[in-house]
């Protein structure tokens, strides 16, 4: 029974949000069908981004918000790759290595950011995001067809520079690894292909933490001051942190986007970090711990929720756009929650 | 010569480059067929829109917190009493005054919540106060939709339920700041009304901080185990700047919307925090310091900049660069501030 008790008490989250999901796919009457095949797909495209963030907090470096200079650094080598018409597999794997290499110049410099502000690591990161948006506006707004390179001209505005907000894919790198492998189970298809990559990703991020970088960037999250102590580097065990996470997030905005097929240019990245982090607390995870099993279960609590919000809030209230912000509401709120609970039991700990 | 090379050493290096900026677009605007005095007076009404709101940062600075990332909260207490008054349909300096108290009663208790919140998370108070606003503003956008006002302005002409995305001040309060003894100068207007407003608040909070209440905030921030053996209650001290820096929040949109001539509801609340902590950052406040110096001259460097740029770039460069830079400024600020703070701390 005690344990019983305890075992609901540290799944508080989880169960509440199982609950509202329950009780929304009821009102709303969502055709099971459906959910389930939106759900599955969802979770074919979303995990990877969402795996992302799972180094930085074993590091100790709380919920990485500048997931977002990855997602920025995928998108731009997709801009890249659609514009040198490297098309289906070949052009995703262009785009990942392209990807990955911004990234990893993104994760440096967020690294050594991140390293200036021990301590205050999560408003950090989301200001970087914010300052790192606006350099990339400059960039693809302003930049681009002007100082750097770009030939297809019905991605670029009328004048011939910045580019449209939109860029889609079809043609080139739409559905490139969905399409490579599809079993069919009824009405609901299943992509092979990404969740053999986001698999894969689990198995990487569990064998990490078994080598001695692993131990090296949990010791470092457990305590830096014993770390540094026992003649651990910190600061570059963190940037390594930062690094990692960032082309995990490039890569995993590349699965996310030839899901979507269409490119919001100036849109797609901004809501990454905040529904990736979302899914990952509602998964049960703290801004301390955080395991592979959260961001699955996260992902799948969460975007039930997502998906049939609006409708439930349609049956409810009458007005669709209720459930659009409750959905939103909870997004945030989980955060605010979850980062309420950091602040709190770090205080008890203290005392 | 020397006070001056004094000075610029004391001066942070992104203010510094602001500055040198600004000037330099003023010497640009001087060879464009910019008019200046226009883009004078519109720097001045801007100044006077976001001061008071950029002033909701110092109490919780002060108080050890840093800037108040929470500053959606006070705004939706501003919103609030805005609408009540409207709904009621009071119109001109009376709708205003009663919209300022009815945002004050709010805000203060409000802010006693958010108080109570922030003391119970402390060292996370930046993060939590910035996602308690983003969920108070997702939660009053649903509420926006649902609460009972009727008046015809304010709700969509179609099915008569919920307020709209932004709702036009003219017929109430808008501009009454604005036009109060107003003057023009040749094409400088000066927005006599609203510069006094910012003014007043700025010396309202000057002379709080004169007083023990004051005082005890203050102390509170700069060493708080030296205020507990002076005897300073320094959560009570933390609430208070809480909530006060909450009432100016409240306030501060409601100044905002007179000035604008709209009261914009739903997502827009969002887009107030980073540009006033921008402000006050870019005024010479660190996250752990600040005075009504910084918020004057942070105001007015920002808001300047942001007015002259968009006509004055538009000439060189084509589209929208501001908003650009906006976003790259602003934050680029808190991000340098955030990353500075530890040694000064040592």
């Amino acid at each position: 029974m005690e344990k019983f008790k305890r075992i609901l008490v540290s799944n508080a989250v989880p169960i509440a949000f199982l609950a509202l999901s329950i009780s929304a796919v009821l009102v709303a009457r969502i055709p099971p069908l459906f959910l389930v095949s939106e759900i599955v797909r969802r979770l074919s495209r979303n995990t990877f981004l969402v795996l992302s963030l799972l180094i930085p907090i074993v590091a100790g470096m709380g919920l990485n918000f500048g997931i977002v200079l990855g997602a920025m650094a995928g998108q731009a080598a997709m801009f890249f790759v659609v514009d040198w018409k490297i098309k289906d597999i070949p052009g995703v794997i262009v785009a990942m290595i392209l990807g990955s290499v911004i990234a990893t110049l993104l994760g440096w410099l967020a690294g050594l950011v991140l390293n200036r502000a021990k301590g205050r690591e999560m408003i950090t990161s989301m200001i970087l995001g914010f300052f790192a948006n606006g350099v990339y506006q400059l960039i693809f707004l302003f930049f681009i067809g002007s100082i750097i390179p770009f030939k297809t001209r019905q991605f670029l505005l009328p004048e011939g520079v910045g580019l449209r907000n939109t860029v889609d894919l079809y043609g080139s790198i739409a559905s490139a690894l969905n399409k490579v492998w599809i079993v069919r189970i009824g009405t609901v298809r299943v992509f092979v292909v990404p969740i053999l990559i986001t698999v894969g990703l689990c198995f990487l991020i569990y064998f990490l933490f078994k080598t001695k970088l692993g131990q090296d960037i949990r010791a470092v999250g457990q305590d830096m001051h014993i770390a540094e102590v026992a003649g651990i580097k910190v600061n570059k065990i963190r940037i390594i942190a930062v690094i990692m996470s960032t082309v995990l997030a490039a890569i995993g905005q590349i699965i996310y986007l030839q899901d979507i097929s269409t490119i919001n240019t100036y849109n797609s990245h901004e809501q990454v970090g905040l529904f990736s982090i979302a899914a990952l607390l509602v998964g049960g995870a703290s801004t301390r711990r955080a395991s592979i099993w959260n961001a699955i279960i996260g992902v799948l609590l969460f975007h039930t929720l997502f998906v049939v919000a609006p409708s439930a809030g349609n049956k409810l209230f009458g007005q669709p756009q209720v459930g659009e912000f409750f959905r939103e509401f909870l997004a945030y709120a989980v955060i605010a929650f979850a980062l309420a609970m950091h602040g709190w039991s770090a205080k008890k700990g203290k005392h | 010569m020397n006070k001056l090379f004094d000075l610029l050493k004391r001066v942070d290096i992104p203010t510094l480059i602001i500055f040198v900026f600004l000037i330099s677009l003023f010497i640009l605007a001087a060879f464009t067929k910019v008019s200046i005095p226009s883009l004078l007076s519109d720097s001045l009404k801007r100044i006077g829109m976001n001061g008071v709101l950029v002033l909701a940062m110092v109490p919780t600075i002060r108080s050890g917190i840093g800037p108040n990332f929470g500053l959606p909260i006070g705004i939706i207490g501003g919103l609030i009493g805005a609408l009540v008054s409207m709904q009621l349909g009071l119109v001109g300096y009376f709708g205003f005054w009663v919209s300022v108290l009815l945002a004050i009663v709010l805000c203060t208790a409000i802010g006693i919540l958010y108080g109570w919140l922030l003391e119970r998370v402390r060292g996370q108070e930046m993060m939590v106060g910035t996602y308690m606003g983003y969920s108070i503003v997702a939660f009053m956008s649903i509420m926006w939709l649902l609460l009972p006002f009727s008046n015809p302005d304010m709700v969509w002409a179609i099915g008569g339920r919920g307020l709209r995305y932004t709702l036009t001040l003219q017929d109430y309060f808008g501009y009454v700041l604005n036009n109060f003894l107003k003057f023009k100068v040749g094409r400088l207007e000066v927005p006599t009304g609203l510069l006094l407003f910012f003014v007043g608040a700025c010396l309202v909070v000057y002379i709080f901080f004169k007083t023990r209440m004051g005082l005890a905030i203050d102390l509170t921030g700069q060493n708080e185990r030296y205020a507990i053996s002076s005897g300073v209650n320094t959560k009570r001290a933390r609430l208070i700047a809480v909530v006060l820096s909450t009432i100016i929040g409240g306030v501060g949109i409601i100044v905002y919307a007179q000035s604008y001539g709209f009261l914009q509801l739903y997502q827009a609340p969002l887009f107030m925090t980073f540009p006033a902590v921008a402000s006050i950052l870019i005024g010479g406040a660190s996250i752990r310091r600040a005075s009504i110096t910084n918020v004057v001259v942070g105001t007015i460097a920002f808001q300047t900049l942001l007015t002259i740029a968009l006509p004055v770039l538009s000439q060189v460069t084509r589209g929208d660069i501001t908003e650009v830079m906006r976003l790259i400024v602003s934050n680029g600020m808190i991000l340098y501030a955030l990353t500075r703070a530890p040694k000064e701390a040592n």
